[in-house]
């Protein structure tokens, strides 16, 4: 096999040459990871779509935007805190991307306890955040707010809050069944007839994805 | 495959990260507990979530570390939706005008307050 390091491929800049000259693939990681990575930009396209198109009707309306900090308050102690559930949702997300970080870590020691123990942990994360989507859904719905109306303001709010958040939780819903069938896979000990622990990176990737998309939806939807 | 072993880092570089993330959503949620306006709201959201986006691209997607073959591929498409964002933003000012143009401002134009919907005891 060639040597492909930096040093040998003369810097950076140049090894984007030598990989997309290269006779038989250009990306020098496993396919699947490829795939996904292929899957995940197309992936962003879709959130982008429904990001810009919150931006065009928020802009264009001539009605009244809600106040988000005050919609998604919660009373706690007698006292209305603006958009605590959604800032208890954010952590418990990034909680759940470095719980995978980790199993991603022990799937190069191929240590399956732990692998497992960590993407069990990281899919219950996730099936707590998705309980508390719920939760919010199920208040907003009992407050009035709907994908054509809202008593708060403009009704493009309870459009662009349905189609992005359940958008959103769905993705993370898949998520949860993605890495607990990865997980139980590995407890079964499935991968070691390969030898071959790349799932676990590839599902990875997906899970951190999903924080990502939030971290732009908590910006944009909750916070502006 | 050998390249599995080069992508090996220290678990704290894991638990530095994760911290930060911590830090920079309580940042961004402090923004708006203490309500901050104008331009140093846009501003300081934007920059706790690019920060917030980087760093879990960077270091739990591991494109710090992948070759820059792949690290272009994968960032550059997307820069092409700076193109949508501009269009869209212009649209939007456009209906916007023509809204108020044949519909006139409507009357409550000031944005309305949760507890005068819900009551005080809304939530």
């Amino acid at each position: 096999m060639t040597d492909l390091s930096i040093e040998n491929t003369g810097g950076r800049l140049n090894s984007i040459v030598v990989d997309w000259s290269d006779e038989k693939q250009a990306f020098h990681v496993p396919w699947g990871k490829v795939m996904m990575w292929i899957f995940l930009i197309s992936d962003t396209f879709i959130f982008s779509c429904f990001l810009i198109g919150y931006m065009n009707v928020r802009k264009s309306t001539t009605e009244p935007w809600p106040y988000p900090s005050e919609v998604f308050a919660l009373e706690l102690f007698g006292n209305p805190v603006p958009l605590i559930l959604i800032a208890i949702m954010t952590f418990i997300l990034i909680t759940s991307s470095g719980t995978m970080a980790l199993a991603v870590r022990y799937s190069h020691f191929r240590d399956k306890q732990k692998i497992a123990l960590f993407m069990v942990l990281t899919a219950l994360f996730g099936a707590t955040f998705v309980g508390m989507q719920a939760f919010e859904w199920s208040k907003l719905i009992a407050e009035g707010v709907r994908p054509w109306t809202n008593p708060f303001g403009a009704a493009q709010f309870g459009s662009s809050f349905f189609m992005i958040t359940g958008f959103h939780g769905l993705h993370v819903s898949v998520g949860v069944i993605y890495l607990a069938t990865v997980a139980l896979k590995v407890l079964k000990g499935d991968y070691d007839r390969k030898n071959n622990y790349e799932i676990v990176e590839i599902a990875g990737l997906y899970w951190h994805f999903v924080d990502l998309v939030w971290v732009f939806i908590f910006a944009f939807f909750y916070l502006w | 495959m050998e390249h599995t072993e080069t992508q090996q880092h220290p678990i704290g570089v894991y638990l530095k990260v994760w911290i930060l993330l911590f830090v920079l959503s309580t940042c961004s949620y402090l923004v708006d507990y203490f309500q901050f306006q104008g331009l140093v709201r846009w501003s300081l959201i934007v920059i706790f979530m690019l920060l917030k986006a980087g760093f879990i691209v960077a270091i739990f997607m591991h494109v710090y570390w992948e070759r820059m073959t792949l690290i272009t591929a994968i960032l550059t498409p997307p820069v092409v939706l700076l193109v949508l964002i501009g269009f869209m933003t212009s649209e939007a000012g456009y209906t916007f005008g023509t809204r108020v143009d044949h519909f006139g401002q409507p009357e409550k134009a000031q944005r309305i307050h949760v507890k005068d919907v819900l009551g005080e005891e809304g939530h």
